[in-house]
């Protein structure tokens, strides 16, 4: 398939803001169940306007995929059908969540309704926003996933592994910037949020290399002989019945060298995983504010080049019936 | 129930092209149209077709044979590209079975595309809106044409009757006998989408002839005048 730049913006952009919206919430229920320091109402609100500024600017890129972006809003209606239509009713579900999230903090809007326990859990309208919040961001990681998972056509990307790589990648890479964020403001929960950004990107590289495993066994369903449907071992095109270019022959193919496909591969294979997972570490050790910022910025720049290859090595069946030129 | 549908005659396609032009010429012209080209006269020439012409060479020379392959939407009775559609765009023909596209309410998103594992569908570059044939919809359908001409244009156009039309429910239309006695089948029926449209396989009409056949068994030159001649008299000789 051909990446589209698009949809890998709006794919890693939306990921990590439902990520750092899921690394706020834990922060404050850690916080309220007193496991880590409590923090300010400020932290959770810039945050807050943060991850809703990915939010938007994923949303932004999205509309570039359009061929028409002002019929836009049509989008919402087939949602019984089609997992497209999901996102983009769930999209915007999660952009109010945040955003009424980061005000109620804002506006300090936090006397508890009912506290729970021996003064243990108090329950504010800011904790009840973020429990539906996690369930949104859990539902759109699902939503952008299955557009990819349900096409059965790309058998690549058929497998409940992409529901997991959309999760495990997303998260990680939102609670790795919280832990910059952290590292920014110089509070003490850069340690929190990187230890959970290492666990979910060590789950992101199991389900992305089982992914990666399984890619490279698969045997495709469709072969040129069930194509044109002639029985024979040996069939070559001859002529896809026109010299120049179409959109079959631009969409549904990258138009790269293997060579580069294998860089691309070994890029993020080295940027998402080791490299922030490192730096991390040093951080930690080294109580540096500066490696989670660029910890984050790697593994951005790494899961760019991730869902880059991820279009790039899924195969339409289609390109069966466009092999030769003439 | 309807369902109309080609049947494409492999035996018959001689991969002249004349239906590619002719569906691009109508359908340019009317309600699907234009289907806008871009760089019609320049290097790398680009456009919107619904229908294709592509060539196949099967086998190892010179045991080959060439195939023509006329590749168009294939109408499936189970399509896969209508449930994805976030807009409700994409659909398929209560009354008759036929796949079409709503332009007014495309947004362009080109997920139809994926979900189409024959690649028949093709963003027009200008109006940014997905197309696809329509079975010439505005043509099949148009009740002041007469009969004759109420078929779609490549159907019309071609020369050698390689391009059947009609209803493939119908168990006695002319599609459907050719389908069941000419051995018509679906293409990459792996994925279930249940194709309207069939293909007609390549023939080869061999004339079987055995031994006693060219030699006739009862050839009365072998069975009669069995006399051996050693010079004497015989019947030429005898002048009258």
């Amino acid at each position: 398939m051909h990446p589209a730049f698009s949809v890998i913006f709006l794919t890693t952009l939306i990921g990590a803001a439902q990520g750092l919206f899921l690394a706020l919430f834990t922060g404050q229920l850690y916080a309220s169940i007193r496991l880590i320091e409590p923090q300010t109402d400020v932290f959770y609100a810039v945050g807050s306007a943060l991850a809703l500024g990915l939010l938007i600017a994923g949303l932004g890129a999205s509309f570039f995929h359009l061929g028409r972006p002002e019929r836009a809003w049509r989008a919402a209606t087939r949602w019984r059908t089609s997992w497209l239509s999901r996102e983009v009713i769930v999209l915007p579900m999660m952009m109010a969540v945040v955003f009424f999230y980061g005000l109620f903090h804002w506006l300090e809007w936090t006397d508890p309704f009912v506290v729970l326990g021996d003064d243990m859990l108090a329950i504010d309208a800011t904790f009840v926003i973020g429990a539906v919040g996690t369930l949104v961001a859990f539902a759109l990681y699902v939503c952008t996933a299955m557009i990819y998972a349900s096409v059965k056509f790309l058998e690549e990307w058929h497998s409940p592994y992409t529901v997991g790589n959309f999760i495990f990648l997303g998260a990680g890479s939102g609670f790795m910037l919280a832990a910059a964020y952290s590292a920014y403001i110089g509070n003490h929960l850069v340690g929190f949020y990187g230890t959970w950004a290492v666990i979910l990107t060590l789950l992101g590289l199991a389900t992305r290399g089982a992914t990666l495993v399984r890619n490279v066994g698969l045997r495709h369903k469709s072969n040129l002989q069930t194509a044109i449907g002639v029985r024979h071992r040996t069939i070559e095109q001859k002529s896809q019945g026109f010299t120049g270019s179409s959109f079959n022959t631009r969409e549904f193919f990258h138009h790269k060298s293997p060579e580069f496909l294998r860089l691309v591969r070994l890029a993020f294979l080295v940027l998402v995983f080791p490299v922030p997972i490192l730096l991390i570490a040093l951080a930690y050790v080294t109580q540096s504010a500066t490696l989670p910022i660029i910890a984050f910025v790697a593994q951005y720049l790494g899961l760019l080049a991730e869902r880059w290859y991820f279009f790039a090595e899924a195969r339409h069946p289609q390109n069966l019936y466009y092999q030769s030129v003439a | 129930m309807t369902q109309l549908a080609l049947v494409i005659d492999l035996n018959v396609c001689v991969g002249c092209h004349a239906c590619v032009t002719s569906c691009k010429q109508w359908n340019t012209s009317g309600w699907a149209g234009p289907m806008v080209d871009e760089n019609p006269y320049d290097a790398d020439p680009t456009g919107t077709f619904f229908n294709r012409v592509q060539t196949f060479e099967v086998g190892n020379y010179p045991q080959t044979e060439t195939v023509h392959f006329p590749k168009s939407c294939l109408h499936c009775e189970d399509p896969p590209c209508v449930p994805v559609c976030p807009t409700g765009a994409s659909y398929k023909r209560e009354d008759n079975g036929v796949v079409l596209v709503d332009y007014d309410k495309c947004i362009g998103c080109k997920y139809c595309s994926w979900a189409c594992p024959y690649g028949v569908r093709e963003l027009d570059e200008q109006q940014k809106v997905m197309k696809k044939c329509t079975l010439c919809i505005d043509r099949i359908t148009d009740q002041t044409l007469p009969e004759s001409e109420r078929k779609p244009a490549c159907v019309l156009a071609c020369p050698t009757s390689a391009r059947l039309y009609g209803d493939v429910h119908d168990p006695d239309s002319e599609v459907s006998v050719a389908i069941r006695e000419r051995g018509g089948y679906p293409l990459m029926p792996e994925w279930g989408t249940r194709p309207a449209n069939h293909y007609l396989p390549r023939r080869k009409t061999r004339m079987h002839i055995t031994e006693d056949e060219l030699q006739r068994a009862d050839n009365p030159l072998t069975k009669e005048d069995i006399t051996v001649y050693t010079g004497e008299e015989t019947l030429d000789d005898v002048t009258w």
